[in-house]
């Protein structure tokens, strides 16, 4: 019965972008001259030269970070939405380091993408914090630290850092030490691929391996069931929230120091946002964020090049981020369907529980 | 809003004629769990019909069929001669129909009055409204025998009357066939038999009654004909008098009559978990625990009967360390646990299966296996420090499937989709494996089947017995705690009102008395309870 309930979640989840694909074709073609052109560019396109689908890479591993992120908390049922200040402040931080810390090179950027997830994830459990001291929202109260951390980089970056020379808010150059090498010549993808690896991995195996990604689990699952069997509530809540925040902060830092060699962001990235997405596609589950994430990315580019090379806005891409995720969130999408299958296995007789069973 | 009460004289129906016919009732529920197989039932008007079958056997979804609350995958509902597809409750109260459910359904901060003239409110302006409200509730309350004050809160009543107040509900309604789900499942033997009294009035007036038991002699009682249901199926429909009960039994269980269980005589030990003088009151200010003090030494089964909400439910609560009482403290071996939580008190040797096992007992989209570890987060034998052994993890919870005999494919299929009794065989096993000095057991059975019912009972003995299991049994059921408990105390209003060290020698009636209050020990005889100085 799970391996159909997997199945039926799978199956579920490409039936609801295979619906958004569909309303975007419909959409490309009522508004644009070509648009069977368009529509290939933006389904094949990044496929068309090894470039372009290294683009897709490159785009998609700050969303595997906040993913993944963003898929600890949601587990443990607290909705704490300051996974987008989180990576940021990492990033800022990472940036900091990257041009005041003289360290030689490959120790660099290990303890500068420390620092960055130490830093992302004390802020992350800052809204945890005001929820158990005050009782504060933490929906709230995290959608507001975003931009407290948002000015606090700014801040950061702007009084320690900041390039004279520059007509934005830029820092100077990092340290050569501190960058994260390209490890596959002819793009820019980085190490921080490796990094992103890493922490799917190790994320997986925390949670549905170790006991305290069980008790994070349980506790998320059901808070009375956890309650009533001794498993430590607050505890548990911390633990997820100081992972997953840390996991953002690396995922700030790797980009900083994996793309960038100086400061440039010029607004919060956005990928904590995207994490949502990427963590309601992957189910919550760390196994599936690579695939979420690599689905965003790639429409995501997908859609700029459609853009570059046709009348078509990419605004279709936030179209089918929208269904997919409207489809995927509303329980009762095809669940006639569930329920037909799972009538025809119960009167199947497969294995009935009924009543005297002795 | 203007709304007329619905006028329907239940006579224009003859008696005797066939008012409900239910025909090819097939019921799947989302969790794959198939409750009724083609069933076919009906009844005639102006009788009693009861529904016989053990706990699981699909009664009450038949009912939530008939009443709307759910929908048949197939078949077909015929009532007073029409065919009737009832997508609601609302439709069936519109039919004629009303239904007191096994959990009551009332708004407790409201009076009785309010409640049962909800959503059908006589007159316009609210002043007339209200007072008219009492005035026919009142009337209703005279002519069928109910002793109820229509003015009084319902939160403060007890279930017996909270049980008047839902069939009133129904009869202000105009229904003229009355569904009662386990009607006589809460009550005590005096509130059973008040409560026949009025059935049998109400037969008399017309109205058409489904009842609803597996109690074989409350059938006989007050029942015309009885339909009989296992494992989904009718087994058949007879007149009362056609079977025995060995033969009803033997339909509704399908094999011979359930032998006593043999329990040999307690040998207490120590005392393990004493309680002293606790109180509590609840978010109402009602008091909910007023001074209460007892022992529970080792090997002994020591049962808690009483009326639910008579505190049974806060003193589990308090000596396990869910809920800390205003007043007094409890001991563990000893030890004080008073304000402990639920994870130090368990790390002391404490078990217990909780009285609500969907929402507290187990996480039902969570595997049996990791159902069943939820008290082994620590446990040394389940794996390093930080990791849980997955190879030991299934080890462990295939070891309890088969030994608890819990029906699964495998177990790491989720716990929700187990039927009832399997459900509770989880609890069950994850709470007595661990070998706990004290067992706190609340409501262990509740709408369990049969089988599971016998298994649960005796584990809790041969656990008692061989290892010395010190056993908290707390049960509105009187059989159960008459026929497990070796001593018992009887709770009402917060509460002791009777300890008996020996049960054998208590009837079923005497017992009603103490719980009702109508009686109570004297301070002196309640110190019996108490076998240790603290
Ligand atoms: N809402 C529900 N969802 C899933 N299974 C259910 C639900 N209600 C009852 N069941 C299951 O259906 C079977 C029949 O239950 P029920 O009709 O309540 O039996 P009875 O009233 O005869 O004790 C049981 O195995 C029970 O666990
Ligand atoms: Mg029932």
């Amino acid at each position: 019965m799970k391996k159909f309930k997997l199945d039926f979640n799978l199956i579920r989840t490409l039936i609801a972008i295979g619906i958004a694909l569909l309303l975007a074709l419909i959409i490309i073609l009522l508004t644009s001259d070509e648009p069977w052109a368009a529509f290939g560019y933006f389904i094949a396109g990044p496929l068309r030269n090894p470039k372009r689908f290294a683009n897709v890479i490159e785009a998609m591993l700050p969303l595997v970070f906040t993913g993944l992120s963003v898929s600890i908390i949601a587990r443990t049922g607290v909705f704490n939405l300051a996974s987008e200040g989180s990576l940021f402040i990492g990033g800022a931080v990472a940036a900091l380091c990257g041009v005041l810390l003289p360290l030689p090179s490959v120790i660099s950027p290990v303890v500068i993408l420390l620092i960055g997830g130490l830093a992302g994830m004390l802020a992350l459990l800052i809204p945890t914090l005001l929820r158990v001291k005050w009782n504060a929202n933490e929906i709230v109260s995290s959608l507001m630290l975003n931009y407290v951390l948002y000015y606090l980089g700014t801040f950061l970056i702007r009084t320690f850092v900041r390039d004279p020379d520059s007509g934005y808010l830029q820092s100077t150059a990092f340290h050569a030490e501190a960058d994260l090498p390209v490890i596959i010549p002819g793009t820019r993808i980085h190490a921080g691929a490796a990094v992103a690896l890493i922490c799917v991995v190790a994320l997986y195996l925390f949670l549905f391996r170790s006991r305290l990604g069980y008790k994070i689990r349980m506790v998320g699952e059901n808070p009375k069931f956890s309650f009533y069997s001794g498993i430590p509530y607050a505890l548990s809540i911390f633990a997820a929230q100081a992972v997953a925040g840390f996991v953002c902060g690396l995922g700030g830092a790797t980009e900083m120091l994996g793309m960038f060699d100086c400061y440039k962001w010029t607004g919060l990235p956005g990928y904590g946002w995207d994490g949502i997405i990427v963590a309601t596609l992957a189910r919550n589950n760390p196994a599936w964020v690579p695939l979420g994430a690599f689905f965003l990315a790639y429409m995501r580019v997908g859609a700029d090049i459609m853009t570059r090379m046709t009348d078509v806005q990419n605004e279709v891409v936030s179209i089918i981020q929208g269904v997919v995720i409207i489809l995927l969130v509303a329980e009762s999408f095809l669940a006639g369907w569930k329920k037909r299958r799972t009538f025809k296995e119960a009167t199947e007789g497969v294995q009935l529980e009924g009543g005297a069973k002795a | 809003m203007k709304q007329e009460m619905i006028h329907r004289d239940p006579d224009d129906f003859p008696i005797g004629e066939e008012i409900l016919r239910m025909s090819g009732i097939t019921k799947v529920y989302g969790n794959g769990v198939l409750a009724n197989e083609n069933v076919n039932f009906s009844v005639k008007k102006g009788e009693i019909h009861a529904i016989m079958g053990e706990n699981g056997a699909g009664k009450s979804t038949l009912m939530k069929i008939l009443f709307g609350n759910e929908q048949p995958d197939r078949g077909e509902i015929c009532f007073k001669g029409r065919t009737q597809t009832i997508e609601s409750p609302k439709k069936a109260v519109e039919l004629g129909i009303g239904m007191v459910y096994q959990h009551f359904n009332l708004a407790e901060s409201l009076t009785v009055a309010e409640n049962i003239v909800v959503g059908q409110e006589p007159g316009r302006g609210i002043l007339f409204r209200q007072k008219s409200a009492y005035d026919a509730v009142e009337e209703l309350a005279r002519k069928y025998a109910f002793d109820i004050d229509p003015k009084s809160r319902v939160r403060d009543l007890s279930v017996g009357k909270k049980q008047k107040v839902e069939i009133l509900k129904i009869l202000y309604r105009n229904s003229e066939l009355i569904i009662l789900d386990e009607p006589t499942a809460v009550l005590t033997p005096q509130e059973t038999e008040e409560l026949f009294h009025q059935l049998l009035l109400l037969k008399q007036n017309g109205y058409t009654i489904i009842f609803i038991s597996h109690k074989i002699n409350e059938v006989k009682t007050i029942c015309d004909r009885m339909t009989i249901i296992r494992a989904g199926k009718t087994r058949g429909t007879y007149e009362i008098s056609e079977l025995s009960a060995n033969d009803i039994s033997v339909l509704m269980v399908g094999r011979d009559v359930v032998q006593k269980i043999e329990k040999p005589a307690a040998k207490p030990g120590k005392t393990v978990l004493s309680a002293r003088d606790l109180r509590y009151r609840n978010e109402h200010g009602a008091v909910m625990l007023d001074g209460v003090s007892f022992d529970l030494r080792q090997g002994e089964i020591l049962g808690v009967a009483g009326v639910e909400g008579s505190g049974q439910r806060e003193l589990a609560e308090a000596v396990s360390g869910m809920l800390r009482p205003e007043g007094g403290a409890v001991y563990l071996d000893g030890r004080e646990i008073t304000g402990k939580t639920p994870g130090e008190v368990r790390a002391l040797g404490f078990s217990h299966i909780h009285e609500d096992r969907m929402t507290y007992g187990v996480a039902k989209n969570v595997s049996i296996t990791e159902n069943l570890i939820a008290n082994r987060c620590a446990s040394p034998e389940l794996g390093g420090k930080a990791f849980f052994d997955g190879k030991k993890t299934s080890a462990l919870a295939q070891k309890l499937v088969e030994e608890y005999q819990i029906v699964c494919k495998t177990p790491s299929v989720p716990a929700g989709m187990l039927s009832g009794g399997n459900i509770q065989k989880v609890v069950v096993a994850r709470e007595m494996s661990v070998e706990p000095q004290v067992l706190l057991a609340n409501q262990p059975t509740r709408g369990i089947d049969v089988g599971a019912v016998e298994f649960i009972h005796e584990r809790l003995i041969r656990d008692s017995r061989e290892k010395g299991c010190a056993v908290l049994l707390i049960s509105s059921d009187l059989n159960e705690v008459l026929e497990m408990s070796d001593s018992l105390l009887v709770m009402y209003k917060g509460h002791i009102s009777g300890y008996f060290a020996d049960v054998s020698a208590l009837t079923e009636q005497e017992l009603g008395l103490y719980m009702l209050g109508l009686k109570r020990q004297s301070e002196q005889e309640l110190k019996e309870a108490l076998h240790e100085k603290v």
